[in-house]
């Protein structure tokens, strides 16, 4: 399969996510300039993680406006996966592709540390390899990751299985002190209706490799692989539960 | 036509969590001024704008809210346009 990763001036984490797809699972992986009008046929778009746009105005809302998000925004309605990681979660949020938004952690700080989060559903284009409940260990770096949404947005989610993954402790539990970042519902990532866009703020992509110490990641990007070969290309047909900007 | 000057200004929205607001409030404490209650830190932004009428103007900067100066998932906005003065 072609893995398309979006560079965003500001963007960090593209490199890493371009070794993993095409060193690591050794797929074809191109980069993609926020600036072009297509996703040179990509099966898969991942929006990385980083700093774009300096975060003027919110993270991701500059972003959100480049010309390539048009063709994001077409590749997902056709039931085209799209990945947001960190930063990308947040472009995806204030594209109007994911519910919710990101705001400021509810200690102020930036958080850098591996957590563990807990796979809520497998039905989604990032952990249709995994298994329902598994717990995964993954690195999170950042200063706005508290998941928001309005009551009822929040509702609609958690009654369609769209939280996708959970702030836990090793065991699974899921508490309030297990959310660094103060997410509501313990929030650290979600997809939309037809399950193709996901968006999360922790890091796959620096989890990949043995040589990093933990290879839990590459169960997302295998699932990917997974979801893209089975050819689930048409999206479901569900009142969408989008709220963008 | 004059040309107009927007101001916009963006806030989080009651209810969303704060916490910038939530400092500046323990600080402000912490300095003596022990009167002050709740505070939400937003933003404020002022352009020009050409060409336009007033009411069109205000409409369009609206607009600009909506798809861009604010996130209305967290956020409120406010707009006021005035004549430029010559």
């Amino acid at each position: 399969m072609r893995w398309g990763v979006v560079v965003f001036p500001g963007s960090n984490d593209d490199r890493d996510v371009l070794r993993v797809a095409g060193r690591v699972l050794g797929d074809d992986a191109v980069a993609l300039w926020h600036k072009d009008r297509d996703l040179r046929g990509c099966d898969a778009v991942v929006l990385p993680g980083g700093f774009s746009y300096g975060d003027y105005l919110r993270c991701g809302a500059m972003a959100a406006c480049s010309p390539i998000m048009d063709a994001v925004k077409r590749h997902a309605e056709q039931g085209g996966v799209v990945v947001g990681t960190c930063n990308g979660f947040q472009i995806l949020c204030e594209a109007g592709l994911l519910p919710g938004a990101l705001v400021a952690n509810r200690s102020l700080k930036f958080i850098c540390e591996i957590v563990n989060v807990r796979v809520e559903t497998t039905d989604t284009a990032l952990t249709y390899g995994c298994r329902t409940g598994e717990v995964l260990s993954l690195p999170i770096k950042h200063g706005e990751g508290c998941y928001v949404a309005d009551e009822a947005t929040l509702a609609a989610l958690e009654e369609r299985g769209q939280v996708v993954f959970r702030y836990a402790d090793r065991s699974g539990r899921v508490t309030p002190e297990t959310a660094p970042n103060g997410s509501l519902n313990g929030i650290a990532g979600v997809c939309n209706a037809g399950r193709n866009v996901v968006g999360l703020m922790p890091h796959p992509e620096h989890a990949s490799e043995r040589l990093v110490g933990c290879e839990d990641g590459l169960k997302l990007f295998r699932s990917v692989q997974a979801w893209v070969g089975r050819g689930a290309r048409v999206p479901r047909r569900e009142p969408s539960v989008v709220s963008g900007p | 036509m004059a040309g107009l000057r927007a101001r916009v200004y963006v806030t989080p929205k009651r209810g969303i969590l704060d916490p910038q607001g939530k400092a500046v409030q323990q600080g402000l404490h912490a300095l003596g001024f022990v009167e002050v209650g709740d505070v939400r830190v937003g933003k404020y932004l002022e352009m020009r704008l050409k060409d336009v009428s007033r009411d069109a103007g205000a409409e369009r900067v609206r607009a600009m809210c909506e798809r861009l100066l604010a996130n209305k998932v967290i956020e409120d906005y406010r707009v006021e346009v005035d004549e430029e003065a010559r």
